[in-house]
């Protein structure tokens, strides 16, 4: 295995890739993933502060560079609702997704590798209509954008 | 402003008309009724009639606008938030003429007697042949919600609609309700009945696995040489508001930027003019042109707002026109465009009313309903009961024709407190009417329309209202769905549209006592969204009605139980 696709395993492209190369015998998955990558405390957070401390601190910045496109207003299913982040923001190094009200605030962490278009797309659970923020990491400071997503009972349209 | 000034210079032209009082002394209108159609010169090089929200009535309706449409935020007081006299005031109209009753429903049972009833696709047919023949190479256009609302429409799953859809000369649809038969159900359609009749294009509209278009996103007409894309908006929340399981392999949304692309790929390909086909809803409509830039016209529907003059919006490619056409088959959008030097260089817009006294049925058209009818229709007259009141249903919070789904509910399945969709669909009956089953239908044909009783806390309740609360009131019309708040019988409750999702209905009383939250209360409803009600053999609503409306015989007059309004004062979207 090449140094490159090792990095890109090890930092990105998501856990998932991870799994499907794992579950199809390609890779060991603790040779790939090794315990110091997996932030687990981040995952545990029920707010924003501590999110962000988990994270490694830092006070984010509203920022327009931060975009989300293919994200609904209203989801069609909160169980698998499409989130996608777009960073303009230079020297970017990870984009995360927050959702306010979920059980657990952070729904993804994806680390952008030097030289990767920052741009990502997954699908987050959502128990409730809540705020989502794309936090950006960049250059060692932190950049926010938000959107509200309704994740509404259904029925009753005229 | 010149396009401003020409719109507002056929309001003031197309105002002819005689209080009702004068009409009454003289018999029919004749003086007005004659010359109705006639303030319509055609103008321009290219022209579009537009339709939608028919909801599959084809004979004459009688349909009373709301008497509250509120807006929230920007949208206050702003068309389409204007009711009664704020609307006639608006828009320049003279009270107690022709154009007065269609937009309002002031004096509405006088007026409507005097007037007689409106739309049916005979007397539309008509209509739509007049306004052609003058605008040789004319488009037709149906904003969808064309196959459901009515009892033929539902047992015939649209193909009443679709027949009367292709007689009538329907060019380019887009849809909605369509939808709740099936996604099969569309697809057929398109492949085979409207094959070389009718296109249907839906931009949103996408397959829920890789997101691939599904139908297309436009279609270039050439009219007076002139090429003229028609971009397709379907209802965006469609999986949402009605059972998922009835469109399992497709996805919906705004998808605005999707929306630009194909602006943008429709005029690189040589179109002069955009136009969308739209059922996003006025308010999601006005939102979309401030985004959205290089559509001259908006042509919209779903919010049933019948608009008389386009709101016109500003973006950074110029300027659009949004427009929205009613519902159930009252109006006929009539938009004649000049076109010179490759663009769109002036504009007229009337939202045409269809009284049915005023134009001879269509003979084919006439003889196609009457086919269509002829199986069902010892069932469709079936007399279930006289109405001593008016019976209606739009408007923001409740109807006449609810209340009494509302209180057959209650009655029938013992019930505390009762939920009745916010529809905006369904005709109106006048005092002394005789309800058939035909008219029960109008009010509940849907492929979902099962009664539910169900044990509900008085959390659940709160939350189930402000979940519609928000869908109706979020300032942002991106989250808003379009229908009315959700009918309540047997408990009352204040709602504020201003305050925060969460925070807008209050006071929630149950004979007079405080509805606790961790209490549990019997609720009947219907139209439930879940797979497992579908699945629970329940009987359909228009059975539980029909079987209070025999017994009854007679239904005194229903006074629609309204919450009380908080924060909303001297309100143009709201009766005073």
């Amino acid at each position: 295995m090449d140094r490159h696709r090792r990095q890109a395993l090890k930092s990105g492209g998501g856990l998932s890739l991870v799994a499907l190369l794992a579950a199809a015998g390609w890779i060991d998955p603790a040779a790939a993933a090794p315990a110091e990558a997996w932030n687990k405390a981040a995952f545990q957070t029920h707010d924003m502060d501590s999110t962000l401390k988990a994270l490694g601190d830092g006070t984010p910045v509203p920022s327009a560079n931060v975009v989300f496109f293919s994200t609904p207003d209203i989801a069609e299913n909160g169980a698998v609702v499409p989130v996608g982040i777009t960073s303009k923001v230079p020297n970017t190094e990870s984009i995360a997704i927050l959702v306010e009200k979920n059980p657990n605030m952070l729904a993804a962490l994806f680390e952008i590798p030097t030289g990767t278009e920052p741009a990502i797309t997954t699908r987050v659970k959502m128990r409730e209509t809540s705020n989502v923020y794309a936090l950006v990491k960049a250059g060692g400071n932190y950049y926010v954008t938000s959107k509200e997503i309704k994740v509404t009972l259904g029925g009753c349209g005229g | 402003m010149r396009r401003r000034e020409f719109l507002q210079g056929i309001a003031a032209a197309a105002l002819a008309g005689l209080p009702v009082d004068r009409i009454r002394a003289e018999g029919p209108d004749a003086q007005a009724a004659a010359h109705f159609y006639d303030a319509l010169p055609p103008f321009g090089n290219v022209g579009i009639l537009h339709i939608t929200d028919t909801h599959a009535q084809l004979l004459p309706i009688r349909f009373r606008e709301p008497s509250v449409n509120l807006g929230v935020g920007a949208a206050r007081g702003q068309p389409p938030h204007l009711v009664g006299e704020a609307l006639l005031r608006h828009f320049a109209i003279a009270p107690g003429t022709r154009d007065a009753h269609a937009f309002t429903y002031l004096d509405f049972e006088r007026a409507s007697r005097a007037f007689g009833a409106m739309g049916g696709f005979a007397p539309l047919a008509t209509l739509v042949k007049r306004l052609r023949a003058a605008r040789p190479g004319s488009l037709l256009l149906d904003g969808g919600d064309s196959w459901q609302g009515s009892a033929t429409s539902l047992w015939t799953r649209g193909q009443d609609m679709i027949e009367a859809q292709k007689l009538l000369g329907v060019d380019v649809m887009t849809a909605h309700w369509e939808f709740t038969y099936g996604s099969a159900r569309v697809k057929e359609v398109v492949a085979k009945d409207f094959a070389g009749h009718v296109e249907f294009v839906a931009q949103n509209v996408r397959t829920a696995d890789f997101d691939d278009p599904v139908f297309k996103p436009y279609v270039v007409k050439e009219v007076n040489g002139i090429q003229v894309a028609i971009v397709g908006q379907a209802f965006p929340y469609t999986p949402i508001a009605h059972p998922r399981y009835l469109m399992p392999d497709l996805t919906f949304g705004i998808r605005d930027q999707d929306l630009q692309k194909a602006v943008d790929e429709a005029r690189g390909k040589g179109a002069q003019v955009v136009l969308l086909l739209s059922h996003n809803g006025m308010d999601v409509d006005l939102k979309l042109a401030t985004r959205v830039s290089g559509i001259d016209v908006i042509l919209g529907g779903h919010t049933h707002d019948g608009v008389p003059q386009p709101t016109v919006v500003a973006n950074r490619g110029g300027r659009t026109l949004v427009t929205n056409a009613g519902s159930n088959g009252k109006f006929v959008g009539v938009l004649d465009l000049d076109v010179r030097g490759g663009k769109v260089a002036d504009a007229r817009y009337r939202l045409l009313p269809v009284f049915a006294d005023l134009l001879p049925a269509d003979a084919a058209m006439a003889a196609l309903i009457e086919r269509v009818r002829a199986p069902y229709r010892a069932k469709l007259d079936e007399p279930l009961a006289v109405t001593e009141g008016i019976l209606y249903r739009r408007g923001n919070f409740n109807g006449s024709y609810d209340q009494l789904i509302l209180d057959a509910l209650m009655a029938e399945k013992n019930a505390e407190i009762a939920f009745s969709p916010g529809f905006r669909w369904g005709t109106t009956l006048l005092p002394g009417d005789t309800i058939r089953y035909e008219h029960l239908m109008d009010q509940t044909a849907i492929t979902y329309p099962w009664a539910t009783v169900t044990r509900m806390t008085g959390a659940t309740i709160k939350t189930i209202m402000e979940d519609v609360a928000d869908n109706l009131f979020n300032p942002d019309p991106y989250y808003q769905q379009g229908g009315d708040m959700v009918r309540v019988g047997g408990m009352r409750y204040a709602i504020e549209p201003s305050a925060p999702m969460g925070k807008r209905v209050t006071a929630m009383e149950l004979a007079g006592k405080p509805i606790d939250a961790a209490k549990t209360y019997t609720v009947a409803g219907w139209a439930p969204v879940s797979e497992a009600a579908r699945d629970a053999k329940l009987e359909p609503v228009w059975d539980v009605v029909a079987r209070w409306l025999r017994a009854k015989k007679t239904v005194s007059p229903r006074a629609p139980e309204q919450p009380k309004l908080v924060g909303i004062r001297d309100d143009p979207g709201l009766a005073s």
